[in-house]
């Protein structure tokens, strides 16, 4: 009886990579995939990939030679989502796309196909929500800060579009729930990290203090509640949709939904 | 900006509120050295979302809500005894640099009353358009509303500044019109879209030259039609609206139902609320002609001049052609199996392409996100199946779809959702 082989990996693109690279050198197919925090069952064998360049590079050429750009994207880009249930799916994915002839990545009928697919839908979506509902307060120095926390980790996804839109300004803007954020000053946006007891984390929902931010910052806030309000007829109230457009859940950093006054301190 | 600017935007905001276009979509620009913006193209982006459930993606405003015209439906006109205001140049222009800084908006959304006469209101939205640009580097969105009996060279100005221009038609017959709005006629809306149009495709022409000539509002325009003002059927409206789709630039025509903001004008109804299954249903043909390459003929015709309130156009065409069904999704047209009731674009799209993999079942049908259960008196895939349309009749399968808790209502009797699923790029607009 040959044993289960369980693979632990660092639950990134390149170890994805890896662990097919392994897998097919060492003709052992994993049954499920771990990441490195994760407890592997009884009675199996485990091997821990280790992330190599070298290996995820030849395991990514031969697959780009059998995949279109945007599926790439979208087998890459659905890790996003950090979901253990995806693991398994994305690794049969990438070895059936290189044991077919030809493209498999319209085949919505091979439920591999459209779990990763799917997920990386919800991925875009999570991102186009950070797009849409980052807000900026500004602070005493003229730096733009947001707060966030969006259900998936898709903050290095939305840099490049801030950082073209937003290019001559200064910016932060951080993940609360995971505790880091980008800051940009031009150029470039460098990863960051807060001590603990840093001041931004005093505030709920994110909201700077009087003497944390621009002079004119409360009232643009106040302008734009102002203007949230009276854009909406009333003789067409839809609460439900309202709520399915703007879930609740993002809400808090939600200068038009934040109460008037601003936060004293 | 002080307390005054509060007022304004409120009044200002209000008065805008009834134009329903609000999108950023159709320009793809990247931001700019010593600029501040980029546009997003595809369907743009929604910011928030009023209460009302409408997007808002550009701060909606006008200039002022003075104005010399007294259109019957509209609540700025002449006779109404409102607040009235008018932002300045560098308001509007603060306003929105500070608003999109922030990540509130795309962008700007003016529109104007008129004042004095048409040119001299559209010169003043050019003035704003231009300031944001060529002042403030403002690469963000701008939709310029198109004042009726604009001259040619303002809207050719202003042309270079918007993304997107707009002139209402408001209300779909010529006589209702005037009988609504004296002052206005078919011809003072349709010469600013003609201008909008040769303006747009002679860029075309240069930039085909020139790589750097400039672009001329290059996400087209838009109109708005008011439903339920004026005793129009939705076969007037539609056939408009194709007509209006059929020519180069026109990208949207928005549906608003009217809102009974003058209830003391004899010549209008008194509806106790919008009529907001009607628009829904509207806004559903309208994706019909777009996505769905239905004609407008084939939705409305002299037999049936308004769409069923009960049921939506796509369903409702097909009840009317049981003939064409069932569609085998294994063998079928892309257009064919696009026609079939609770499939969409995206799942049409999904069974073309999957299908030369392998034979598709009910089950991946389902998976690929058709709506079974309207989808299953339509189709075949060649296993064993239930009763389709032609055994049970159109009335039988209008009346199983329409049972009570068959459908998702709301309470209010506000229609929720298009087909269940929006086409993979709403905005597809070209
Ligand atoms: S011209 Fe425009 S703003 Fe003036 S009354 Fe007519 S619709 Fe209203």
């Amino acid at each position: 009886m040959t044993a289960e082989w369980v693979f632990v990996y660092d639950r990134t693109w390149d170890g994805l990579l890896t662990a097919v690279f392994d897998a097919y050198v060492r003709r052992r197919f994993p049954v499920a995939l771990l990441g490195e925090a994760d407890t592997p069952p009884l009675f199996v064998e485990v091997h821990h990939v280790v992330s190599d360049d070298g290996k995820a590079g030849r395991v990514g050429d031969a697959l780009q030679r059998k995949l279109s750009p945007a599926a790439m994207a979208c087998l890459s880009g659905s890790l996003y989502a950090g979901l253990p249930a995806l693991d398994m799916h994305l690794f049969r994915y990438v070895c059936k796309a290189l044991e077919a002839a030809g493209s498999i990545e319209a085949n919505y009928a091979d439920s591999d196909v459209r779990f990763v697919t799917d997920t990386y839908r919800k991925v875009l979506r999570e991102r186009l929500r950070m797009m849409q509902f980052v807000r900026f307060q500004k602070t005493a120095d003229g730096t733009y800060f947001a707060m966030m926390e969006p259900d998936f980790d898709v903050l290095p996804l939305v840099v490049p579009h801030f950082a073209d839109r937003f290019a001559e300004e200064r910016w932060l803007i951080f993940d609360r729930r995971r505790r880091y954020g980008y800051y940009y000053a031009g150029r470039r946006a460098v990863r960051v990290t807060f001590e603990k007891d840093a001041d931004i984390f005093r505030f709920q929902d994110g909201r700077l203090g009087e003497t944390m931010r621009d002079e004119d910052e409360a009232m643009y806030q106040e302008l734009w509640r102002t203007y949230f309000k009276a854009i909406c007829i009333r003789e067409r109230l839809n609460p439900r949709k309202h709520r399915k457009d703007l879930p609740v859940r993002y809400w808090k950093y939600l200068t038009e939904k934040q109460r008037g006054g601003g936060t004293k301190k | 900006m002080k307390e005054d600017t509060f007022r304004k935007l409120k009044i200002l905001a209000e008065s805008a509120k009834y134009d329903v276009s609000c999108s950023s979509s159709g320009t793809a620009r990247r931001g700019a050295r010593g600029g501040v913006g980029n546009t997003v193209g595809g369907v743009g982006v929604c910011h928030s979302f009023a209460e009302d459930g409408r997007c808002i993606s550009l701060l909606k405003v006008m200039l002022t809500n003075f104005c010399i015209y007294d259109c019957a439906y509209c609540i700025n006109r002449r006779g109404n005894d409102i607040p009235r205001a008018t932002l300045s140049v560098s308001e509007l222009v603060e306003l929105t640099m500070e608003f999109y800084k922030r990540n509130y908006i795309e962008g700007l959304f003016l529109s104007s009353g008129v004042v004095r006469n048409p040119d001299y209101t559209m010169e003043r939205l050019v003035r704003v358009a231009k300031d944001l640009r060529t002042v403030h580097r403002f690469n963000g969105y701008i939709h310029l509303k198109g004042i009726p009996g604009a001259s040619r060279e303002l809207v050719d100005e202003a042309g270079l500044y918007a993304d997107r221009m707009s002139v209402n038609i408001e209300i779909p017959n010529e006589g209702s019109l005037k009988f609504l709005a004296p002052e206005k006629n078919h011809e003072s809306v349709y010469r600013p879209m003609r201008y909008i149009q040769q303006g747009a495709l002679e860029s075309i022409e240069e930039r085909k030259r020139h790589r750097h000539a400039p672009r001329f509002v290059p996400a087209g325009q838009s109109t708005q039609m008011i439903v339920g003002a004026a005793g129009e059927t939705d076969r007037d409206i539609l056939s408009l609206s194709a007509a209006l789709y059929g020519r180069p630039t026109m990208r949207r025509v928005y549906y608003s139902g009217y809102v009974p903001v003058n209830t003391y004008d004899p010549r209008l109804p008194v509806p106790k609320q919008p009529p907001l299954v009607r628009e829904n249903r509207l806004y559903q043909a309208d994706w019909l002609m777009r996505f769905y390459q239905f004609r407008a003929e084939e939705i409305v015709d002299e037999a049936h001049p308004d769409l069923d309130l009960e049921i939506d156009p796509k369903l409702a065409w097909a009840l009317r052609h049981p003939e064409q069904f069932p569609v085998d999704v294994n063998r079928a047209d892309y257009e064919q199996i696009l026609r079939v009731p609770g499939i969409g674009v995206k799942s049409a799209r999904m069974i073309v392409c999957s299908r030369r993999f392998g034979r598709l079942t009910g089950y991946d049908l389902k998976k690929m996100g058709c709506v079974m259960k309207r989808a299953q008196y339509f189709v075949t895939c060649g296993e064993l199946e239930a009763k389709g349309v032609n055994e049970l009749h159109p009335e039988g399968v209008r009346a199983l779809l329409t049972q009570p808790g068959g459908r998702r209502k709301q309470p209010d009797g506000q229609l929720f959702l298009a087909f269940g699923e929006e086409p993979l790029h709403g905005g597809t607009e070209k």
